[in-house]
């Protein structure tokens, strides 16, 4: 398929993906101020904007980090190019110049999941029912997938899909686990207190890990929480779950047999679903959640820029992959 | 709704005859509509609009905020044609667009219409759409204009004419295939009672006209549509086109040359093209050749053409042949060419190059229409009648300073459809646009965009001013009782037509 073409799938899906997981940290949040009077929650709308990595933009506009502040520079900023309208309008411009490869389905839940989000920008309507927009997006969102996965071929296409909403996933999955591991524990006065748990069990309904949580660990502690978020294999919000689909569609596309590579982001794919697979959580947290969360990082941005150039940004016919032939597993 | 209160006014009615009947061919959508509930037409009218604003069957407005999408209005109240009218305007639209594709051939060769001075050369070789590049040279099968939309209009005489050829990148066939698929699910009823030809055989035809284009060294050839990008006012259709089609859509940045050859950049490397179906201007397609501002367009690309290594549809040049007073010449060129009577008449036309006319234009601008020979889109135009003072002088001014680049026709009558406004029904005028492709043979699609200018009185039917579309019905056969006859529909020209106001 075109580069180009490739390169806005990628895309649409990430943006689609960050979407709602904005949604999400937003929500949890929310929910939170719901659950307690402590003015100790005051400070957690700052952390927010740090997860989506935009904090100077934050403070430079808007200063303080109050709530309302927050959910709009997030929600409807659109000079935020990650606010959840930013990333929904990107997703469809790329949308849009894929129409005809993407299915009709695809297109049209897209497109009203734009429409939806631009008019409650318009009319105002999120500060009245603000959960019900964010429920919204996440359901919107689960159902832009649903229809992915059952109405379009899964060939080359759909495992660019994947690969841009698994590589975008495992990234927020690893902000929201660094950002609120570090505050959590900052507060050591409520360690092991209910309120320690309300604030934990938070972030797993933030991944919609909380229920299948208890499932696996039935008692919530911050170690458990580190193991789900990030190691387990089948959750599919967990970390670990999404590298190895990121992987697979990614072996699917260049053809190269799992297990070798031939592409630099095939190598760094690889070599982070070993990391994860012989990593215990014990040694993660005596090596430090934050410098292992921050390698994890800068490891997935490096094979984001290998996939990149790979695939979408070769020049010219001299310096460019000869056609290969595809390899079977 | 109820037609009670339907005025036919002095015009005429498609659908309504001059004593308030439905036209025979008419009967069956008439009855269906006025079956229906009270306000169930209104309620499918904007169901019909939500679905397109959903599906994102959108244009791009010029001028406005970059990326300000509307949906072409549409009007549930079809317009309907007459199995042998149509038989007619199919004829006259092969005869013309058959002598238009010998006349480029022959500009772009030996001239012999400019040698038999015929059409006089300084008008014809100062088009702006004439283009030098191209002398010399033999496309595929001889085919420039693969892909016309000719826009015709039914005067109140009764007779259609041909108002204008576009032959560049015509555009609206999209909605034609879009609006079927809508009207089909509205009015199940008429059209099992109808027989309604089918138009849905379009993007097959394309293609396969695409395919005969291809160097014949090449089995399997691989076509593209070239799009200027999600920007351009017809992108929808381009993307809903290639996706039809079943082919890439590409832009300008996706292909490269190489090696003499168009290659395009996958996820695998490069491969070859070899028909490109382009939808953008001459001007754009390749900084070499062209304009060298263009970002839109392809390096090298008019070299590759014309060694006969990738095939354009429609070949560069082809335009010179929809240049507005050129238009004026068409029957000549008919004559000469192919020895015959034009079929389908030409509305009279001033060139204000030629002296006569351009005094006869300049003294009548309150009652004339006039064009600028090089726009399209309802741009450059001055409706005469609708006009102020201030604006007839300005475009007086613009004529003198160059007369080559206007023409001039007197206001003519569209003849109107009835079509929802709010709570009741109103005739507005329209033109219908059918869609010609010249491959192996020449095929006109039974169908067409029937444009309508919503707005009261007006007669400007482009999209990006006002204009709406309907649904064309063409008939497959004609159900006409023998006493009844339809203006328009007999083959020769000297029956008297009938007069409606």
């Amino acid at each position: 398929m075109l580069s180009r073409v490739a390169e806005s799938i990628y895309w649409m899906s990430r943006y689609v993906e960050r979407a709602e997981n904005v949604a999400r940290f937003i929500d949890v949040n929310l929910q939170l101020m719901l659950d307690s009077s402590s003015s100790q929650l005051e400070q957690q709308w700052k952390p927010l904007v740090s997860t989506t990595g935009d904090h100077e933009d934050f403070e430079k506009r808007y200063g303080e980090a109050t709530q309302p502040n927050v959910i709009r520079f997030l929600t409807f900023d659109a000079e935020n190019a990650n606010s959840i309208l930013s990333c929904l309008r990107a997703a469809r411009e790329n949308a849009r110049t894929v129409r005809e490869i993407i299915s009709s389905e695809m297109w049209l839940q897209l497109n009203k999941f734009f429409l939806m989000a631009a008019s409650a920008a318009d009319n105002g309507a999120y500060l009245d029912s603000q959960i019900d927009l964010f429920a919204e997006v996440k359901n919107a969102s689960h159902l832009f997938k649903g229809i992915t996965d059952a109405t379009m071929t899964h060939g080359e296409a759909w495992h660019f899909c994947r690969l841009g909403r698994m590589l975008e996933r495992a990234d927020k999955t690893s902000r929201i686990l660094d950002v609120k591991y570090y505050i959590i524990l900052r507060s050591t006065s409520d360690v092991g207190t209910a309120f320690d748990d309300i604030q934990w069990a938070a972030v797993l309904r933030s991944a919609s890990a909380f229920e299948m949580y208890r499932k696996r660990f039935g008692r919530i502690s911050p170690k458990g929480v580190v193991e789900f978020l990030l190691l387990d294999r089948d959750f599919p919000r967990a970390i670990h779950f999404g590298l190895l689909c990121a992987r697979d569609s990614l072996h699917a596309i260049s053809g190269t047999p799992l297990g070798t590579f031939r592409y630099a982001p095939e190598k760094l794919l690889g070599q982070l679903c070993s990391d994860l697979s012989y990593a215990g959580v014990d040694e993660i947290i005596s090596y430090g959640l934050h410098e292992y969360v921050d390698e994890l990082q800068s490891k997935m941005n490096q094979a984001g820029s290998g996939i990149h150039e790979t695939f979408f940004a070769f020049k010219t016919p001299g310096g460019a992959r000869k056609p290969t032939q595809v390899q079977t597993q | 709704m109820r037609f009670e209160d339907y005025e036919v006014g002095a015009f005429f009615d498609e659908i309504f005859d001059e004593a308030h009947k439905p036209r025979a061919l008419a009967r069956s959508l008439v009855k269906n509509i006025v079956g229906l509930p009270a306000g169930e037409l209104r309620n499918r009218q904007k169901a019909a609009e939500r679905a397109l604003l959903q599906m994102g069957i959108t244009f791009n407005v010029y001028g406005e905020r970059a990326g300000t999408e509307k949906i072409f209005p549409f009007d549930l109240v079809p317009r309907i044609v007459a199995a042998t009218e149509w038989a007619r305007i199919e004829k006259g639209l092969k005869q013309r667009i058959k002598a238009l594709n010998l006349f480029i051939d022959d500009l772009y060769h030996d001239q012999r219409i400019l040698k038999d001075k015929v059409l006089p050369r300084e008008i014809i070789l100062s088009s702006k759409a004439f283009r030098n590049q191209c002398a010399g040279f033999d496309p595929p099968h001889g085919i420039w204009c693969h892909v016309t939309g000719t826009d015709l209009i039914r005067h109140s005489d009764g007779h259609i004419y041909v108002l204008e050829d576009n032959l560049r990148c015509p555009s609206g066939v999209s909605y034609v295939l879009e609006n079927r698929q809508i009207m089909k699910s509205l009015f199940p009823q008429v059209f099992a009672e109808c027989r309604i030809r089918p138009v849905s055989g379009y993007t097959s035809r394309l293609r396969d006209m695409l395919e005969y284009l291809a160097p014949e060294t090449v089995p399997v050839p691989r076509v593209v549509l070239l799009t200027p990008g999600i920007y351009n006012s017809a992108y929808f259709e381009h993307s809903f086109l290639a996706q039809q089609m079943g082919i890439e859509l590409v832009e300008g940045r996706d292909l490269i040359v190489d090696d003499s050859v168009v290659v395009m950049r996958t996820t695998k490397g490069f491969e070859r093209v070899d028909v490109i179906y382009r939808r953008m201007d001459d001007d754009f397609l390749d900084p070499k050749s062209f304009r060298a501002d263009s970002m839109l367009g392809v390096p090298g690309l008019m070299e590759v053409y014309k060694a006969g290594r990738v095939a354009l549809a429609n070949a560069p040049g082809s335009g010179v042949a929809d240049d507005k007073v050129v238009y004026a010449y068409v029957p000549r060129i008919v004559k000469y060419y192919l020895g015959e009577d034009i079929i389908l008449p030409n509305v009279p036309t001033y060139i204000c190059a030629e002296e006569k006319d351009l005094a006869y234009v300049l003294e009548h601008l309150p009652e004339l229409v006039v064009k600028a020979a090089n726009e399209s889109g309802g741009y450059g135009m001055l409706i005469g009648p609708h006009s102020t003072k201030d604006e007839q002088d300005e475009f007086a001014a613009r004529i003198k300073a160059d007369p080559r680049n206007y023409i001039a026709q007197p206001t003519l009558s569209l003849s109107r459809v009835p079509t929802i406004v709010d709570d009741h029904f109103e005739g507005r005028h329209v033109d219908l646009r059918p869609y010609i492709l010249y491959g192996k043979e020449i095929f006109v699609l039974p169908g067409g965009l029937t444009r309508v200018a919503l707005k009261k009185g007006s007669l400007v039917v482009n999209s990006s001013q006002g204009g709406g579309s309907k649904d064309t019905w063409v008939l497959a056969e004609s159900e006409l009782p023998e006493t009844e006859s339809v203006p328009g529909t007999s083959a020769s020209r000297s029956v008297a037509p009938l007069a409606v106001s």
